[in-house]
C-alpha cells in the first residue's frame, strides 16, 4: 500500500521539503487519491471469495439444508450445486423449485485493507490529540496556547493574536518553521471554529 | 491612527482558507503564496467589473492596475457577488480563447481548460465513491463489534465471518467462528449472566464510540458535526464559510460518521455523505485554477458533488442529481445537470466495484420483489401518507424546539455530556428489543423484505401449510406466534425511534436524518401491511376484498407497505417531491410501484405543508440565522424599496466616498468608524450622483499596499477613482488611484420600485446589495440582510434572528 496514505497531517509536509505550498498540496491530494484508488485494484478474487449458495427448505420428510459450492455464475443453480441430491430422480424438479440459489462474491482483501486503514487513521488521530493536549504545552513556551479541548474565553482572541506572528518581520524560511507556522494557523482556525460552534452557538446548533 | 487596530478588526480574525493569502503577511509573501501562471496576471480585466476588459490608457503608468492578490476575495461569513464572479469567468474565458489562436501551446491550454471540468467531475466521483465504500465497510464492521468478534480475522463482521462455515438450515446465523462477548469472556452464551454481560458490553462499546466521535469533532474539526445539508444549501446560495469544506473537516467527518453510526444512535449517514462529497469537491477544486479562483464556478462543482454524495448513499444516480437540483442547489445551469449526472455515475460505479455489501448492490435495503398491487390498496397508502405528513410536522416542531433550547440555555454548554447521556439512554433502551438492537439499515432491509418460504426471521413466521404449497408460490397464510411477537416489538421500536430521534438530530456528532425517518415509516407501513394481510386472510368474503383477493391467493405484500411508509415519512420531514420518488423507484428497480409512492409522497407533503411551511433543512437554516433567500416562496406584500432601504428616516445619512476629494486619512476614518461591507462612490457630496461601488476589503488591501509599496503616499494623499487625476497644486503629496477596485456598474433601483421586483432581482442575480436612487440621485442602499429582515418581519418572525451578513 502506498505510503501516501499516512500523509494526512500538516506535519507530513516535512517530507516535501523542496516544494512550495501549492506543490505540496497537490502531491498530498494525488497521493491520497492513488492510495484510495489502489484499493479496488488490489482486491483480487481469491477462490475462497466466490460461492453459490443454495437454501433448500424442508420437503416431506427431508429436513432443510444449505449447500455451498464454488462455481461460476452460470452454473449457479440447484442441479449443479445440490450434491448429493436427497430425493429420487422424479422428485428432483419439485425439490429444486423450492430451493433458492444465489451467486455471491466478496473481497476479503478489500475488507481487511479498509478496516486496517480506518483503525490506523483513528489511532493516529488519537495519538495526535494526546500529543496536543499533553506534550505540546510542555514543549512550547507557556504563553502561547492553552489546551485545545476546553471552551475558550473571549480574551484568548487578543492573546493569541498578539503572540501569533512572533517572527512577523522575518520570512519563515526553513521547512520546520513553515510547518510550525502551518500548525499555528491550523490551531487558530480550529479555535475559531470551536468558538463559533460550541461557545457562541452561531452555527450548527 | 491605530492602523493595527482597523486591520485587526476587519479580516485578521477571520480564518483563512489555506490557499487564500495570509493578509498578515500580505505585503511580504506575495511571491510565495501566489504562484498562478503568468496568464492571470496579465489580464487587466481581472478586477474590473464592466465587461470592457482593459482599463484606460493610463494603465501603463500605474503599477497599481495590476490586480493585487487578495483583491476580489471575500471575508469569512460574507456573501459572494455572483455577478462579479460570473463576469470574471467570462473575461478569463475570452482571454484564453483569444490567445489560443497565437500558439499551439495556448491552443492546448484552451482545450485542457475546457476539459478540466470533466476531469474534475471524474476525480470527484472516484474520491466520493471510495470514501463511501470505506464508510460502509467500516460502519458495518463496527456495528457488529458491539455484539461480538470474529475469531477467523477480527476485521470480519458477523455475516462475513459466517460466510465460509457450514451453517445449518435452522441456525442460519450462528457459526462457531463468531463469538459474542459473553462467549469470549465466560465461555458460554446462554443464561442470565451471559445476557447481562452482553448488555453491558453493548452499552460500553456504544458509549466508547460516541465519546470518541464527539471528542474528535471537538478537538479537530468543530464544523464536522450535524448533518451539513443546511449549511451546504447556504454555501451554494453564495455564502462563504471558510473551513467548512476543508480537508480536516473531511477527515474528521468521515471518521466520526462511522463512529456515530456504529454507536447505535438513531441517526443515518446520508446527509453527512453529502457533506463529505462536497468536501471532496471543494478540495479537488484547488487543483484547477479555473475553479480555485472563482467562487461561482466552484459552486457549480459543489452542486455536482452533492449529487454524487446522494448517489452513493442510495445507489441512485438520477435521484442524486434531482436531489441536488431540488434541495441543495440555488443556481443550477443546464451544463451542471449533465456534469452532475456524470459525477454521480462515476461515484456509483466506484462504489459498486468496491462492493461493500458483497452482492454487487450499493445499498443494504435494495428491494427485489415485483408483486402486483391493486387500486383499492391506494387507500391504506394514502393513510400512510397522512401519517408521514403528521409525523414530519411533529418531528420538525419538536426538533427545532429542542435545538433552540440547546442554543440558548445551559444545555448547550455540555456537548460531550449531552452525547454521553443520549447514547447511554439509546443503548440501554435499544438492547432488549431485537428490532432496535440491530442497525437501522438492517431493520429497514428486513422490513422491506417480502417473506419467502426460506426466510427464517420472526417477522416471517407464518403458519405454513406445506400440503398446499405449489412450487415456491406462497398462498396467504395466517400469522404465527412469531409474527404477533414481532408486531408488538415493532410497535415499541416505533415509539422509541419517534422520540429519540428528536434529541439525536443536531447533536455535536455527524448525524443524518434519512435513515431514521425511513425506519419510522417502514415500521408503520409494515404494521399496517401485516394488519391488512391478516384482514384479507380472515375475511375473504368482505366486499372490499371479494373482487381481487380470492381464497389462497397472496394479494397483499407487507414489504410494499413498508416501502411506501418509508417514502411518506421521508417526504413529510424533508418535503422532497420528485427526488424522493425517483430515489425510491431506483431502490426498487422498477416502475411498478411508482403510483403508490407518488400518492404517499404527495399526500404527506400536502398534510405536512398544511401544518408547517418549512422542511427540516429550511427550519434549521432559519434557526441558525443564515442569510438564505428562499427561492421558492413568492413575496406577496405591497411594500416599496424606500420602505426597506437604509438609511431610514431617523438614521444618519448614507456613508459615501467622493470620487476625488477625500484623503487617505478620511477614508481610513470611515473604514474605522463603520462596519459596512462596501461604500458607494459619488461625484460630490452636494450632487450625490452615483459613480460606483467599492468594497471594504478591497479598500483596506489597496490602501495598505499603497502605503507600503508606493512611495509618496501619506495620510494626506488624495484618493481618486476617476480615470485622470484631479488638478492639484504641485506641492501636494502624490495621489492614489483606486479606479481598478471600483465597480462601475452597481445595480440600482428607484425608490418607488415595488419590493416584489427587488426581491426577484436579488434572487435571480444573486446580489449582495442594491443602491436606491431618486430622480437620479443616490438615496440609500438595500442589502441582502435588509431584504431578509423585511421578509421575516412581514412573516411575523423575529427579524433580529438574521445573524450573518
Amino acid at each position: 500500500l502506498s505510503p501516501g496514505c499516512e500523509f494526512l497531517f500538516p506535519q507530513a509536509l516535512m517530507m516535501s521539503a523542496q516544494c512550495t505550498w501549492r506543490c505540496a498540496n497537490s502531491l498530498l491530494l494525488v497521493a491520497l487519491l492513488c492510495c484510495i484508488l489502489l484499493l479496488p485494484a488490489q482486491a483480487s478474487k481469491s477462490s475462497e471469495d466466490i460461492r453459490c449458495k443454495c437454501i433448500c427448505p424442508p420437503y416431506r420428510n427431508i429436513s432443510g439444508h444449505i449447500y455451498n459450492k464454488n462455481v461460476s455464475q452460470k452454473d449457479c443453480n440447484c442441479l449443479h450445486v445440490v450434491e448429493p441430491m436427497p430425493v429420487p430422480g422424479n422428485d428432483v424438479e419439485a425439490y429444486c423449485l423450492l430451493c433458492e440459489c444465489k451467486y455471491e462474491e466478496r473481497s476479503t482483501t478489500t475488507i481487511k485493507v479498509i478496516i486496517i486503514i480506518y483503525l490506523s487513521v483513528v489511532g493516529a488521530l488519537l495519538l495526535y490529540m494526546a500529543f496536543l493536549v499533553l506534550v505540546d504545552p510542555l514543549i512550547r513556551k507557556p504563553d502561547a496556547y492553552t489546551q485545545p479541548l476546553h471552551n475558550e474565553e473571549e480574551n484568548e482572541d487578543a492573546r493569541s493574536l498578539a503572540t501569533v506572528p512572533t517572527p512577523s518581520g522575518a520570512r519563515a524560511n526553513t521547512v520546520l518553521e513553515r510547518v510550525e507556522g502551518a500548525q499555528q494557523r491550523w490551531k487558530r482556525q480550529v479555535q475559531e471554529q470551536r468558538k463559533t460552534v460550541f461557545d457562541r452557538h452561531k452555527m450548527l446548533s | 491612527m491605530d492602523q493595527k487596530g482597523y486591520r485587526r478588526g476587519s479580516y485578521q480574525s477571520s480564518t483563512s482558507d489555506e490557499d487564500m493569502v495570509e493578509i498578515a503577511g500580505a505585503s511580504l509573501d506575495f511571491s510565495m503564496a501566489d504562484d498562478d501562471p503568468p496568464l492571470d496576471r496579465e489580464m487587466g480585466g481581472f478586477s474590473s467589473y464592466n465587461g470592457g476588459g482593459m482599463n484606460g490608457t493610463s494603465k501603463m503608468m500605474d503599477f497599481l492596475e495590476e490586480p493585487l492578490p487578495g483583491v476580489g476575495t471575500y471575508e469569512d461569513f460574507n456573501t459572494i457577488d455572483w455577478v462579479r464572479e460570473k463576469s470574471r469567468d467570462r473575461d478569463r474565458h475570452r482571454e484564453i480563447t483569444s490567445r489560443s489562436k497565437e500558439s499551439t501551446w495556448a491552443l492546448i491550454h484552451s482545450v485542457s481548460d475546457a476539459f478540466s471540468g470533466w476531469l474534475l467531475m471524474l476525480l470527484i466521483g472516484l474520491l466520493a465513491g471510495s470514501l463511501a465504500g470505506l464508510i460502509d465497510i467500516s460502519a458495518h464492521w463496527m456495528t457488529d463489534l458491539k455484539e461480538g468478534v470474529c475469531l477467523a480475522g477480527f476485521w470480519f463482521n458477523h455475516e462475513h465471518c459466517c460466510w465460509k462455515s457450514n451453517t445449518t438450515f435452522t441456525d442460519r446465523d450462528k457459526c462457531p467462528e463468531w463469538k459474542s462477548w459473553s462467549q469470549l469472556i465466560i465461555g458460554h452464551g446462554e443464561g442470565a449472566f451471559a445476557y447481562i454481560l452482553n448488555y453491558f458490553m453493548y452499552v460500553m462499546w456504544a458509549l466508547l464510540f460516541s465519546l470518541l466521535a464527539v471528542l474528535l469533532v471537538k478537538g479537530f474539526a468543530p464544523y464536522a458535526c450535524g448533518s451539513g445539508i443546511p449549511e451546504i444549501k447556504t454555501i451554494l446560495s453564495g455564502f462563504i464559510i471558510r473551513g467548512y469544506l476543508g480537508k480536516w473537516t473531511l477527515i474528521i467527518k468521515t471518521i466520526t460518521l462511522v463512529l456515530a453510526v456504529s454507536s447505535g444512535l438513531s441517526l443515518g449517514k446520508e446527509g453527512p455523505l453529502v457533506h463529505v462529497a462536497c468536501c471532496c469537491g471543494n478540495i479537488l477544486c484547488h487543483l484547477f485554477t479555473k475553479y480555485r479562483k472563482n467562487e461561482a464556478k466552484r459552486r457549480e462543482v459543489l452542486s455536482a458533488a452533492a449529487a454524487a454524495g446522494v448517489s452513493v448513499a442510495f445507489g441512485a444516480p438520477i435521484g442524486g442529481v434531482l436531489f441536488s437540483l431540488e434541495e441543495v442547489s440555488y443556481y443550477f445551469p443546464l451544463k451542471t445537470l449533465w456534469r452532475s449526472f456524470f459525477a454521480a455515475l462515476v461515484a456509483a460505479f466506484t462504489l459498486r466495484s468496491i462492493n461493500p455489501f458483497g452482492n454487487s448492490r450499493l445499498v443494504l435495503f435494495y428491494v427485489e420483489f415485483h408483486m402486483p398491487w391493486h387500486l383499492l390498496e391506494l387507500i391504506p397508502f394514502i393513510l400512510l401518507g397522512i401519517f408521514g405528513g403528521l409525523w414530519g410536522a411533529f418531528f420538525i416542531r419538536s426538533n427545532i424546539a429542542w435545538c433552540r433550547r440547546r442554543k440558548t440555555t445551559k444545555l448547550g454548554k455540555y456537548p460531550v455530556l449531552e452525547v454521553f447521556v443520549v447514547t447511554a439512554i439509546t443503548a440501554v433502551l435499544a438492547f432488549p428489543n431485537e428490532y432496535t438492537r440491530m442497525s437501522t439499515s438492517e431493520l429497514i432491509s428486513e422490513l422491506f423484505n417480502d417473506c419467502g418460504i426460506l426466510d427464517s426471521s420472526k417477522l416471517c413466521e407464518y403458519v405454513n401449510d406445506f400440503n398446499s404449497t405449489k412450487g415456491d408460490d406462497l398462498p396467504d397464510r395466517a400469522a404465527g406466534p412469531g409474527v404477533y411477537t414481532a408486531m408488538w416489538q415493532l410497535a415499541l421500536a416505533l415509539i422509541m425511534k419517534v422520540f429519540i430521534t428528536i434529541f439525536t438530530f443536531g447533536m455535536k456528532v455527524p448525524s443524518g436524518l434519512f435513515i431514521p425517518s425511513m425506519a419510522v415509516g417502514a415500521i408503520a407501513g409494515r404494521l399496517l401491511g401485516v394488519g391488512m394481510e391478516q384482514l384479507a386472510f380472515y375475511h375473504h368474503d368482505w366486499v372490499i376484498f371479494n373482487g381481487w383477493c380470492s381464497q389462497g391467493a397472496d394479494c397483499i405484500t407487507p414489504g410494499l407497505y413498508a416501502m411506501v411508509g418509508a417514502a411518506a415519512c421521508l417526504g413529510g420531514v424533508t418535503r422532497m417531491t420528485v427526488s424522493l420518488v425517483v430515489i425510491m423507484f431506483e431502490l426498487t428497480g422498477g416502475l411498478e410501484y411508482i403510483v403508490p409512492l407518488m400518492a404517499a409522497a404527495m399526500t404527506s407533503k400536502w398534510v405536512a405543508d398544511a401544518i408547517g411551511r418549512e422542511g427540516i433543512y429550511d427550519a434549521h437554516i432559519r434557526l441558525n440565522g443564515y442569510p438564505f433567500l428562499e427561492a421558492k416562496e413568492e413575496f406577496s406584500h405591497k411594500t416599496l424599496a424606500m420602505d426597506v432601504m437604509r438609511p431610514r428616516r431617523n438614521d444618519p445619512p448614507l456613508t459615501v466616498i467622493t470620487q476625488d476629494s477625500m484623503t487617505v486619512e478620511d477614508v481610513e476614518a470611515i473604514i474605522n468608524e463603520t462596519t459596512y461591507s462596501g461604500y458607494p462612490v459619488v461625484v460630490s457630496r452636494e450632487s450625490q450622483r452615483l459613480v460606483g461601488f467599492v468594497l471594504r476589503r478591497d479598500l483596506i488591501i489597496s490602501i495598505e499596499n499603497a502605503r507600503k509599496k508606493q512611495d509618496g503616499i501619506v495620510s494626506t494623499s488624495i484618493i481618486y477613482f476617476t480615470d485622470h487625476s484631479p488638478p492639484l497644486p504641485p506641492s501636494s503629496p502624490s495621489m492614489l488611484k483606486l479606479r481598478s477596485i471600483l465597480d462601475l456598474s452597481p445595480f440600482t433601483v428607484t425608490d418607488q420600485t415595488p419590493m416584489e421586483i427587488v426581491v426577484d432581482i436579488f434572487r435571480k442575480l444573486g446580489l449582495r446589495q442594491c443602491l436606491v436612487t431618486h430622480n437620479g440621485k443616490l438615496l440609500g442602499i438595500i442589502t441582502k440582510k435588509d431584504v431578509l429582515k423585511h421578509i421575516a418581519q412581514l412573516a411575523n418572525q423575529d427579524p433580529d434572528s438574521i445573524l450573518f451578513n
